[in-house]
């Protein structure tokens, strides 16, 4: 009977978990997201299938670790392929149907009517009053709010009635100059006559109707202007609306109103292979990438590797404190070692520039000199990368077998002929994977340049942004992110092209590390 | 004779040559702990300071303890941080304890599919997770964005500006963890688990009670590499996270140099005080993870 215990409660779980999932569905669903709501359904139908049904045991093990990557690997990867096909920016920022709605709420004052008002201090702390409307068609209306405190946290709506014209106000009227100090309050006041028309606060003195500036055709989702009578038409391939013909707002084809997203096929990567603007910075920068993540590998592998093979010498005394010390750069976190030498490498008080003028008299600009910066951007990248290749060297000299060695001394040999003559070919091999997973590493490495120099100095006659020491990653953060247009497609479609590079090393990396294990 | 001369000439030789790179990896990290006991935010100054020189302001500031400074023209105020820097400190540990934790349980149980079970199109579901994993983030964060914001809408507090929020996004991160464990798993001999079951014990009882025990090193492994690699994220953390109460340390300590308003000092002790901890624990942890790292992972 005890063996029961944990099914029951397998089974009172699933069902919880189940019943959360399918209220968040529902929810989703009322909410109007019908496609996001129907996958989040088929995921509870599954994940009941997977927990209940036997024949699907192996997937009770992989489904969780599979929707964590689904949802924060494969949705965002396939999302920004999407974008890459289409022109969303900060110029065309919102989907269709929101700029339809925009339209259709944006309103203007009626010029002609106009309710003036007068306001009356009924009580102090805090501060409430009473409002009496005139309607300057009808005189002998009046209309009379109930009391309001002023001001409101929150726009609201207060009902009027219809009171005689010579119904005694509550005191005397506030003159215009107290009135003053109410107006971020009367600005989020409207009132609801008793035929419902809601007015709100036009000035200090009135208040008027609101009413809609356009008018849409739901045939062809063209709006035409009220005041103006001038027609607009949605312009789907370029993502926002213009004007039919022209009118007193501009000549026929004007854009109005905000744009929307639209689909515009392979344009965003015809503009990084054609467009010279973006194309001269774009293989520039490319090529940069490429030296950069090369460079970072080479030095830090000579460094890592010089430090391995002396630390492998047995008769040479604190070894493991050496090596301890050694791999400080990388145990302290790279966000605050990356840091550091930006203050270091600081043009005016940095340490480093202090000693080098103190010692030669000069003061390199690090941070304004292109190649300089560059110079910078690899010494401090080898110094964060070079413990990690020390690690990785020496557990595979470990594996060298000293026999090798014995066999040449004999023929009177040295230590750098042994080394490059014998032990590097040995220790290679297995080094290369590593290697090329470092070098796609480095190709992403966003951290180290956006943090030391933001990507700066800036190239000239770009006509995107673009940095001199920008890697591929950082220049399309900063084209989608820190750039007044932000152009999310144009980014996604770099995005993109990066993807299929570095997915490109991968697979051959895990390719050739096949063939090296079956041979 | 000739020969041990000349091996103490080239222990000599050796010694130095470490030394000096010693000194030169150092030399950042004694800078930054003389800049956060200085008085002031300008680099100038001696490695020990001492006398006038010598001033816990910063460290005060960070610790959130208010102190008093004098003005340029001579008149003190009392300074008080809005926000504590110990407060980034527990954001940070809160969201990268919990996603690596997270992190284990889903590439655990992943790995344990595919090291032991059989099932259809395995080898490729595998390859694919890792090739997939290479796509930057970095890149992706409209579409992050766009995600917590829905998230958010529906399930209150996993949005954005939250630390759960956050958290889950990493939890996509899972791939090179998954290849890891299984490398793990693959070395334990399945003969072990095969003898449980045949004693009655179920698959998941053989998981949990044998091969989870045995595998403790490489979780230890996962769990640091993961939470060193989630303290240090910066670029989502920064996007996700908008108030200053919320940032993680990597977001916070960045805020601390701006180009106008360079604070060194102040950035100093809080580098110090972030880094102490870290580098203790993956110090702590070394023997381990080189272990891990020589089986074939990649810290990011």
């Amino acid at each position: 009977m005890p063996r029961r215990w944990p099914t029951l409660l397998q089974h009172a779980l699933i069902a919880a978990l189940a019943l959360a999932l399918f209220y968040l569905s529902t929810r989703l669903f009322l909410g109007g997201e019908t496609l996001i709501a129907s996958g989040v359904l088929i995921l509870t139908g599954l994940a009941i299938v997977i927990y209940a049904w036997e024949r699907a045991y192996t997937w009770r093990y992989l489904f969780p670790g599979l929707v964590g990557f689904g949802l924060f690997v494969i949705f965002p990867l396939t999302y920004t392929v999407y974008i890459s096909f289409t022109n969303y920016s900060s110029a065309n920022l919102l989907r269709f149907e929101q700029v339809v709605n925009y339209l259709e709420g944006e309103t203007h004052l009626s010029a002609d009517t106009k309710y003036p008002f007068q306001a009356y201090q009924v009580g102090g702390e805090p501060a409430t009053y009473v409002f009496i409307l005139s309607n300057p068609a009808s005189p002998e209306k009046r209309y009379r709010s109930e009391t309001i405190p002023l001001p409101a946290a929150e726009p609201v709506v207060h009902p009027l009635r219809l009171v005689n014209a010579d119904e005694t106000p509550p005191g005397p009227a506030l003159p215009l100059r107290d009135v003053i100090p109410l107006r971020s309050g009367l600005q989020k006041l409207s009132f609801k006559l008793p035929d419902d028309l809601v007015i709100t606060n036009t000035s200090l003195r009135d208040f008027g109707p609101r009413l809609p500036t356009w008018q849409r055709d739901p045939q062809d989702d063209s709006f035409k202007n009220l005041i103006t009578g001038e027609s607009i038409r949605p312009d789907r391939n370029a993502g926002h609306y213009e004007l039919v013909s022209d009118g007193p707002s501009g000549p026929a084809g004007q854009k109005i109103g905000p744009g929307f997203r639209s689909w515009i096929g392979w344009g965003n990567y015809v503009k990084i292979f054609t467009d010279k603007g973006i194309q001269g910075p774009f293989i520039k920068i490319f090529i940069w990438t490429v030296i950069f993540a090369l460079g970072s590998v080479v030095c830090s592998l000579a460094v890592g590797m010089f430090l391995a093979v002396l630390l492998q010498w047995k008769e040479l005394r604190f070894r493991k404190l050496y090596r301890t010390l050694l791999i400080l750069p990388y145990a302290v976190p790279a966000f605050i070692s990356i840091l550091i030498f930006k203050g270091l490498f600081n043009q005016n008080f940095g340490e480093i520039n202090l000693i080098l003028n103190a010692l030669f008299g000069l003061s390199p600009e690090w941070f304004a000199d292109p190649l300089l910066a560059k110079i910078m951007i690899l010494i401090v990248n080898t110094w964060l990368g070079f413990p990690y290749m020390m690690i990785v060297c020496t557990g595979i000299l470990q594996s060298v077998p000293d026999t090798i060695y014995e066999a040449s001394a004999i023929d009177g040999s040295n230590a750098v002929h042994d080394f490059f003559k014998l032990t590097l070919p040995l220790i290679f091999k297995p080094l290369f994977p590593l290697l090329v997973a470092s070098f796609a590493f480095n190709f992403n490495n966003f951290l180290l340049i956006y943090l030391l120099t933001g990507g700066g100095p800036d190239m000239v006659g770009a006509s995107t942004v673009a940095g001199q020491t920008d890697i591929l990653v950082s220049y399309t953060f900063r084209i989608a992110f820190r750039d007044s247009a932000q152009n999310f497609g144009y980014a996604s479609a770099i995005a993109a092209v990066i993807f299929i590079l570095v997915a490109f090393i991968s697979w051959w990396n895990l390719r050739q590390r096949e063939t090296a294990l079956s041979s | 004779m000739k020969a041990s001369t000349q091996e103490r000439l080239k222990a000599a030789a050796a010694h130095t040559l470490l030394i000096g790179f010693i000194a030169l990896i150092l030399f950042p990290f004694l800078m930054v702990i003389a800049i956060s006991f200085r008085r002031g935010n300008f680099a100038l100054g001696a490695l020990f300071p001492t006398g006038d020189d010598l001033s816990l302001e910063h460290w005060r500031y960070v610790l959130g303890i208010p102190y008093t400074e004098t003005m340029p023209d001579g008149s003190m105020r009392t300074v008080k941080a809005s926000t504590p820097v110990l407060q980034w400190f527990w954001n940070s540990l809160k969201v990268s304890t919990s996603a690596s934790l997270l992190i284990i349980l889903l590439s655990g149980t992943a790995a344990y599919a595919f090291a032991r079970m059989q099932f259809v199109a395995r080898e490729t579901l595998l390859k694919s997770l890792l090739i997939l994993q290479v796509f930057p983030m970095v890149l992706a964060l409209v579409a992050l964005y766009a995600l917590l914001q829905l998230i958010g809408e529906f399930i209150p507090g996993f949005g954005l500006n939250t630390h759960p929020g956050l958290v889950l996004t990493y939890l996509g991160g899972i791939a090179i963890y998954i290849w890891m464990i299984k490398g793990y798993f693959d070395t334990i001999p399945v003969s072990i688990e095969e003898s449980a079951k045949i004693d009655g014990a179920t698959h998941f009882q053989a998981f949990v009670r044998i091969l989870l025990p045995m595998s403790a090193p490489i979780f230890a492994v996962v769990f640091i590499l993961s939470f060193i690699s989630h303290i240090s994220e910066y670029p989502v953390a920064s996007v996700v996270l908008q108030t200053e109460g919320q940032w993680t340390l990597a977001v916070g300590a960045q805020s601390f140099l701006y180009e106008q308003n360079y604070l060194w000092g102040k950035f100093a002790a809080t580098a110090v005080l972030s880094g102490l901890p870290i580098t203790a624990m993956f110090l702590f942890c070394q023997r381990f993870l080189i272990s891990g790292l020589t089986s074939g992972g990649v810290k990011e």
